[in-house]
């Protein structure tokens, strides 16, 4: 009745057709129809579907290769653009090694005697993780980082049982809008502070905060790419009675800055894109998600622990499950199950192969570039930085011509150009994001900087 | 598998070793603290392990040596659709012109990303019989939460202020998390004696008061439901949707469509369903397929043909929001994309062959497991250890084990938890019949040990790595990182 495509041989399908028969003889049927009796016959499917006609894989490749080729991707324009995904250069072993069948065609580690390489990967990850933050634990991932931070201000709620979130407006507007999202049926009030000088203000974040705050969410390097005033930020969050939350959009940047850890914060809630994971068009990328230990309990997703076997011997397993869904149900801390364990995996490769010399060196690229820029730009007449706050890798300019109209104007020149800010801030609508990364070398700066003094002078 | 321990890397570190080798600056000298400020200068460099490239390579190969994969064997795993991850999907995520696009590239610049999306719009719609799709969702369980936000501002929308959702008592854990993350009560109704929702408990259940009931079909018992045509009268009868949880959708492809069988809203498991890998735990993507009268509410962006192009959304006013940031997990539906068009209306037979598989499977093992619900199974069955248990103390967790010694990932266990010590089964139909009967024979092998040899399958695995971890101490006394020695040598 509804088997209008007949069976043909197909590279990932073992089954012929005489096997087909010879299987369905075993069991007693005739057809592969009569295992699908119990499907009621008014909604099953009485034609082909109508999807287009296979490709063989050169084809297919072909295909896919004409549509890759239609984007201006950071291979063929030379990319300034940032805004919460970096492109940063990855080592060519971090995805030799990710890229290993055995760690990507795996399932979650439920049978840990079969899965020690990524228990352990992922244990090394949280250490490393937990080092970088410098926080005492960390999970093995999230979805993004906007997740994270919505995720992060739930768990804020629950240790403090209260039920309102002070989050800066300097905080990425999508982390923001993700937290509304994730806090909205769950009784959390968001209550914004507007930006000052490109920075959540102490005076402004004091004046917000109350009984009902349960925590204080900024992000730093911020993204304006100012860096915040922690310690003062922690110090007014924890007078309060509330935490601070700390959103880390650009990782890379704790290679040269004080880590949320050392000055107070009590989530770190983040982006790990930045850590050996590409561009993606948006993802997958990883969450990242770092606390104190105290509040281990309360915190999502999975978390792999060291035990020993029954020899003595050291073996990493995924622990603390009774705060999972799978075990406590509409109970759990949330909802979370798959994560992103292979970015995680290629996080922690690229936090190994970058060391403790070399995070702190590749961050250090990524200012003293981007430094150099910001001075390049600024030399153009008409063009003065938007804030006076020191940056890390990112830096917003007020710029004399429509930010959007310049982007298209580079890109004649094979640039891709910072974030017009306008869109997401209409204060800013002459703001132009600028990224500037260790991927980028001072030629391409200085070309950069004449072509835009060229677009300037011309408009 | 390697038997030897791997230490940490943090083990293997030695000062002054590097894996990378970084230009330098190449700009002129300015003082750090004049760039970043000297009050935001990290003070010690962060712990990380300092190791050369060569050492970095060996150690994470030889971690990679401790994993069963898909690539290395048999991984019936039940629920989570181990199927055969096509390498030309790699090198289709690979591509720069996807993986080094920017997410904030304007839209002129990233128009065949777009249209890739666009067009796995319209291929999702037609398996599932819906209207619109959503990116958004990174997983499963994140489809869920962004369908029933959906469905919360709908009813919203329309004046109501429904408070429950129904789960049925075989519903995956995400089900009553995802509706509690959505400020729903839960409520669990239960299965009837052939496995499918239990009809008269739903039609107490179901009032005015429910937004949704969540149903897995094929359920969790591998199961169609045979009453979904009046299981879905029951629910629009008090004004509630039909969300499908689409985790089993492998079995049905091309046969059935949840769009005609009466749901409203279903997440698909793109790393199940349509082969992309499961990385160890993720990346994933739950894309969410919808009926159009929940088009309005959809998460931004939404991915729109304008013309001859494609544009991004975000001005939509009734939408939920975002659930994430950018679009979605772009690369791993560039994986999801390629698999379809390797296979076109042919994708019907993955799910005949899926069904055909499990059943042939199930015939094989049938003797020697009690079976609960002895039906014709769909793409995956769930036996019961209990015989082994009662008669020879041997338990399900045991048997799992001792499948690794057989060179077996083990199936699902414990799940769903209507079951007694469910062994739940999913071959997939990327698995040879030979494959089928080696692993048929392993486990009625196993299956006569609990009978002539109990010890031995109680105190597997033994020709793993490590033997049975104990995951008590691990829970008691969390060790959830490495720590640095302290300047004495001490671990602090």
């Amino acid at each position: 009745m509804t088997a209008p495509v007949s069976w043909q041989p197909h590279k990932y399908l073992p089954m012929t057709a005489e096997e087909r028969d010879e299987m369905l003889r075993a069991i007693g049927c005739s057809t592969v129809e009569d295992l699908l009796a119990d499907i009621p016959v008014q909604v099953r499917l009485r034609r082909a579907l109508n999807l287009p006609p296979d490709l063989a894989e050169a084809d297919l490749l072909a295909h896919l290769r004409q549509m890759a080729d239609r984007n201006g991707h950071a291979d063929r324009l030379i990319c300034f653009l940032g805004g919460g995904a970096y492109d940063h250069w990855i080592p060519s072993a971090v995805w030799h090694l990710a890229g290993r069948a055995e760690f990507y065609t795996a399932y979650t580690p439920y049978q840990a005697e079969v899965m020690q390489g990524e228990l352990q990967a992922a244990y090394e990850y949280q250490s490393m993780l937990c080092e970088l933050t410098a926080m005492e634990v960390a999970n093995a991932s999230m979805y993004d980082g906007a997740s994270a931070v919505g995720e992060a201000a739930v768990m804020a709620r629950d240790l403090t049982k209260r039920n309102a979130v002070v989050v800066s407006t300097a905080v990425h507007p999508q982390y923001r809008e993700v937290l509304r999202t994730y806090t909205r049926h769950l009784g959390i009030r968001i209550v914004e502070v507007p930006y000052q000088a490109g920075l959540a203000t102490p005076e402004r974040v004091a004046a917000a905060v109350g009984e009902q705050t349960a925590a204080v969410i900024v992000q730093s390097p911020n993204v304006f790419g100012c860096i915040e005033q922690g310690r003062a930020l922690a110090q007014i969050a924890h007078e309060a009675g509330a935490l601070l939350i700390v959103a880390v959009a650009e990782p890379i940047s704790l290679g040269l800055l004080e880590p949320p850890g050392a000055y107070g914060a009590d989530i770190v809630a983040g982006e790990g894109q930045p850590l050996g994971n590409h561009l993606n068009f948006g993802g997958p990328y990883l969450g990242m998600l770092a606390t104190r230990e105290a509040f281990v309990r309360r915190m999502p997703g999975r978390l792999v622990g060291a035990t020993t076997d029954r020899e003595g011997r050291r073996g990493f397993v995924l622990t603390l499950q009774t705060r999972e869904q799978h075990i406590r149900r509409e109970k759990a801390t949330s909802n979370i199950c798959t994560n992103e364990a292979l970015n995680a995996l290629a996080a922690g490769i690229y936090m190994a192969a970058l060391g403790r010399t070399g995070m702190r060196r590749v961050a250090e690229v990524n200012a003293r570039r981007a430094h150099y820029a910001k001075q390049r730009l600024c030399a153009i007449p008409g063009i003065r930085p938007a804030f006076d706050a020191p940056t890390f890798n990112e830096f917003v300019l007020h710029l004399p011509v429509a930010p959007g109209d310049l982007n298209a104007r580079l890109v004649e020149y094979g640039f891709l150009g910072g974030l017009a800010l306008g869109r997401w801030y209409p204060d800013l609508a002459d703001g132009w994001l600028v990224c500037v990364t260790e991927a980028r070398t001072r030629a391409q700066i200085d070309a950069l900087a004449d072509v835009v003094a060229q677009v300037v002078r011309a408009s | 598998m390697r038997m030897d321990n791997v230490p940490l890397i943090f083990e293997y570190s030695v000062p002054g070793r590097v894996a990378v080798a970084l230009s330098d600056p190449g700009v002129p000298e300015v003082p750090l603290e004049a760039i970043v400020g000297a009050e935001h200068l990290r003070r010690e460099p962060a712990a990380l392990p300092e190791v050369s490239e060569p050492d970095l390579v060996r150690h994470y190969t030889r971690l990679s040596q401790r994993n069963y994969a898909v690539d290395v064997g048999f991984y019936p795993l039940g629920s989570c659709t181990m199927k055969y991850n096509p390498k030309v999907n790699e090198d289709a995520a690979r591509l720069p012109g996807f993986a080094r696009l920017h997410p904030n590239a304007p839209r002129e610049l990233a128009q065949g990303a777009l249209q890739l999306l666009w067009e796995l719009d319209r291929m999702f719609c037609e398996i599932s019989g819906m209207d619109r799709v959503t990116f958004q969702p990174a997983a499963g369980a994140h489809g869920e939460l962004t369908a029933l936000m959906m469905i919360r501002a709908y009813h919203e929308d329309r004046g109501e202020q429904r408070t429950r959702v129904i789960v049925p008592d075989s519903a995956h854990g995400t089900n009553p998390a995802s509706a509690a993350m959505c400020g729903y009560t839960v409520v669990t109704v239960p299965s009837d004696a052939r496995g499918n929702i239990d009809r008269a408990a739903l039609r107490r259940a179901a009032d005015g008061s429910v937004a949704a009931l969540m149903l897995t079909n094929p359920n969790t018992l591998g199961l169609f439901e045979e009453h979904v045509v009046e299981v879905a009268e029951i629910i629009h009868g008090c004004g509630a949707l039909m969300y499908l949880d689409g985790a089993n959708f492998n079995a049905v492809l091309g046969i059935t469509r949840p769009g005609d069988q009466g749901f409203d809203v279903m997440h698909l498991n793109v790393h199940k369903t349509f082969s992309t890998p499961h990385g160890g735990g993720g990346p994933g993507a739950g894309p969410v397929a919808l009926k159009q009268m929940l088009e309005p509410y959809l998460p931004t962006p939404t991915v729109e043909r304008d013309g001859d192009g494609f544009r991004l959304d975000d001005e939509r006013p009734k939408t939920i929001g975002r659930v994430r940031a950018f679009v979605g997990n772009f690369g791993v539906l560039v994986r999801a994309y390629a698999y379809l068009r390797t296979f076109g209306p042919l994708l019907r037979q993955t799910s005949e062959a899926a069904v055909l598989n499990a059943n042939y499977l199930l015939q094989r093992l049938r003797p020697y497991f009690d079976l609960p619900y002895d039906r014709t199974c769909m793409h995956e069955f769930v036996l019961s250890g209990r015989r082994q248990k009662t008669q020879y103390g041997v338990r399900t967790l045991d048997i799992a084990k001792r499948l690794l010694d057989y060179g077996y990932h083990a199936p699902t266990i414990y799940f769903p938890l209507i079951v007694d010590e469910a062994i739940m089964i999913e071959p997939t139909e990327t698995e040879s019949r030979q494959t089928l009967d080696a692993f048929a024979d392993a486990l009625i092998r196993i299956a006569e040990e609990c009978e002539t040899d109990p010890e031995t399958v109680r105190t597997a695995p033994h020709r793993t790595v490590v033997t049975r971890l104990d995951e008590v101490a691990a829970a008691r006394n969390p060790n959830l990182r490495w720590r640095p020695p302290t300047k004495a040598g001490v671990t602090r």
